[in-house]
């Protein structure tokens, strides 16, 4: 077999990061939530990608948040990440997050909004994907599933 | 292996000078196109027979009496007579200019089937076909009230030919079936499926994007009765396919489309539509797409087709093997008789984490579904990736794939 550093690839690790391929293995809150006051799915058609959010939301505090579904390292990971973020935060500022990061994501020069008072910074492994314009999808579609289910579209959401 | 063979396969080798788009760096590392199942890349010849006609031929074709306008036809029908002899139809009126393959099953969805179709009546397809091969029929059918049959395959990606068989009832108006399915690679026996229908009076359409890139095809001695194909996958450019059908059954189909080019006389009273092929090319063509294409077809001349299918069917046997040989590989797509395609899945590396690793190693495959939905639902996978080679890969380019998906798994391990 031919020798192959990967530690010289640069770019490519800095896609596959640790923390995503942790996540992408080992997602967390991986399962559904049978009494969840909200769900949504999000497909993305040009890999297939395809999940389903669920989130409970108590007063105006999401308390719980989970997902399904089947996908690529990246948006799998995200899903993950997020659903460990947005666990405990008012609606209003999951949306700021959702704001944020797809702003961060699609938007070369996208910079910090107001200040939403939330540590984004476990994220920031995501950012790899900014050079990869046909993975930025699957990076924000548990994003756009968590939109939708927050503000009550039924439609299933596609990053495509 | 014999001597003449050895300088034949040779010369194919040299084919890959002939490709600008192959020689150049993605990633730090020589492209490995094996994509070409998708789009195929051109030759110079063809980029400057498109680059000729724009800088000195360009006009509208039937049209003008001036010089520029009988260049412009001349290449344009001329490049119709080279077509219509590289798949050996009886004659240029049974060659129909289209945007593409999809467009030239669309045609005959709505223009052959839409007037024939009554409710209950069944369109039988098979179930390794390409979404262009499924829905136009699924419209027809929603307008009609006729419905889709598709034959079922095995785990080896073939064709059911006794289910395909037992299908074929009363009901059935048409068969429309892969000549080669671009998911799995399969080639099917479309001469058998073609004699089995027709014995029941039954028409048959072959989707022929993924055959006649990679052998030769003679729709005569096929016997098909409409073949559909797109230059891009053969070298040409995009946006420009073809229709065969035979002249009996486009005589009395309707035309498709109304417009410019397709009418002898237009009044307010009533329409004379024009003879065979223009009844069915409504609107200004896609001149300089068509010119590519039959500067596609001598180039594929100049090479030969039974060099082509000899060189890629060794290259995908060697690209089998070598995938074989990788642990944790799962080949989908396994038929006796295969052209071009390998759909695969390694490990539980999703395929579109593989492709921008490949990527990345300057390997370029195609990732997810295929636009054959039905084919992975059946295989019980979201999608594969998919290696297809053409006339200019070569085992280097096998190498490559197989050292950039270790890597994957490395990354992955």
């Amino acid at each position: 077999m031919n020798a192959i550093d990967i530690n010289h690839d640069g770019e490519l690790r800095d896609l596959y990061r640790e923390l995503i391929l942790d996540h992408a293995r080992n997602p967390r809150h991986f399962h559904k939530i049978d009494d969840a006051t909200h769900t949504a799915e999000g497909i993305n058609p040009l890999c297939g990608d395809k999940l389903r959010l669920y989130a409970k939301v108590d007063g105006d505090v999401i308390t719980e948040a989970s997902f399904e579904g089947s996908g690529c390292a990246i948006s799998v990971a995200s899903a993950s990440l997020m659903t460990d973020l947005v666990t405990g935060l008012s609606v209003h500022r999951a949306l700021g997050c959702f704001a944020e990061i797809t702003g961060r994501l699609t938007n070369p020069d996208h910079h910090v909004g107001q200040d939403i008072g939330v540590n984004l910074d476990k994220l920031r492994a995501l950012d790899g994907v900014r050079d990869y314009p046909s993975r930025v999808k699957c990076a924000t579609l548990a994003w756009h599933a968590l939109n939708s289910a927050v503000t009550g579209q039924s439609q299933p959401v596609s990053t495509e | 292996m014999s001597q003449p063979q050895e300088n034949q396969l040779a010369s194919i080798a040299d084919c890959r000078r002939d490709f600008p788009a192959l020689h150049q760096q993605v990633h730090g590392h020589p492209l490995a196109f094996l994509d070409s199942a998708a789009s195929a890349q051109q030759p110079e010849s063809v980029i400057e027979a498109v680059a000729r006609y724009q800088q000195r031929d360009h006009a509208n074709v039937h049209r003008g009496v001036y010089t520029l306008s009988h260049r412009a036809t001349e290449a344009y029908e001329g490049a119709r007579d080279k077509i219509r002899s590289f798949i050996n139809a009886a004659n240029r009126r049974e060659v129909i200019l289209t945007s593409g393959t999809t467009e030239s099953i669309n045609l005959v969805a709505q223009s052959y089937c839409r007037p024939l179709l009554q409710p209950g009546d069944e369109i039988l397809i098979t179930h390794m076909e390409h979404h262009a091969n499924i829905v136009p029929w699924q419209l027809v059918c929603e307008q009609t009230g006729a419905v889709v049959v598709a034959a079922p395959i095995n785990d080896a990606g073939e064709l059911d030919i006794d289910a395909f068989d037992q299908l074929l009832s009363e009901r059935t108006r048409l068969v429309a079936v892969a000549h080669v399915s671009n998911a799995l690679g399969t080639v099917n026996p479309v001469e058998e499926l073609i004699s089995r229908a027709q014995a029941r009076d039954i028409p048959v359409l072959l989707d022929g994007a993924q055959g006649v890139p990679h052998m030769s095809v003679d729709v005569r001695a096929l016997g098909c009765d409409f073949y559909a194909f797109s230059a891009h996958k053969m070298f040409g450019p995009t946006g420009t396919g073809v229709l065969f059908g035979k002249e009996a059954l486009l005589e009395d189909m309707p035309p498709y489309q109304g417009g410019g080019d397709m009418i002898l006389e237009v009044s307010f009273d009533g329409t004379t539509y024009n003879e065979l092929p223009y009844k069915f090319e409504a609107g200004t063509p896609n001149i300089s797409g068509v010119i590519g294409l039959g500067a596609a077809i001598d180039y594929l001349l100049s090479v030969g087709m039974d060099n082509v299918a000899q060189h890629e069917t060794q290259l995908l046997d060697y690209m089998m093997q070598q995938l074989g040989d990788i642990d944790g590989m799962r080949l989908i797509g396994t038929a006796g008789s295969k052209a071009s395609v390998q759909s695969f899945l390694v490990d539980d590396i999703h395929p579109h984490d593989l492709g921008t690793i490949l990527d990345h190693q300057g390997v370029a495959i195609r990732t997810g579904h295929h636009c054959a939905m039905p084919v992975m639902d059946y295989f019980g996978v979201p999608g594969t990736a998919r290696a297809s080679v053409a006339l200019y890969n070569n085992r280097g380019d096998i190498d490559q794939l197989v050292d950039a998906i270790r890597k994957a798994q490395q990354i992955f391990s």
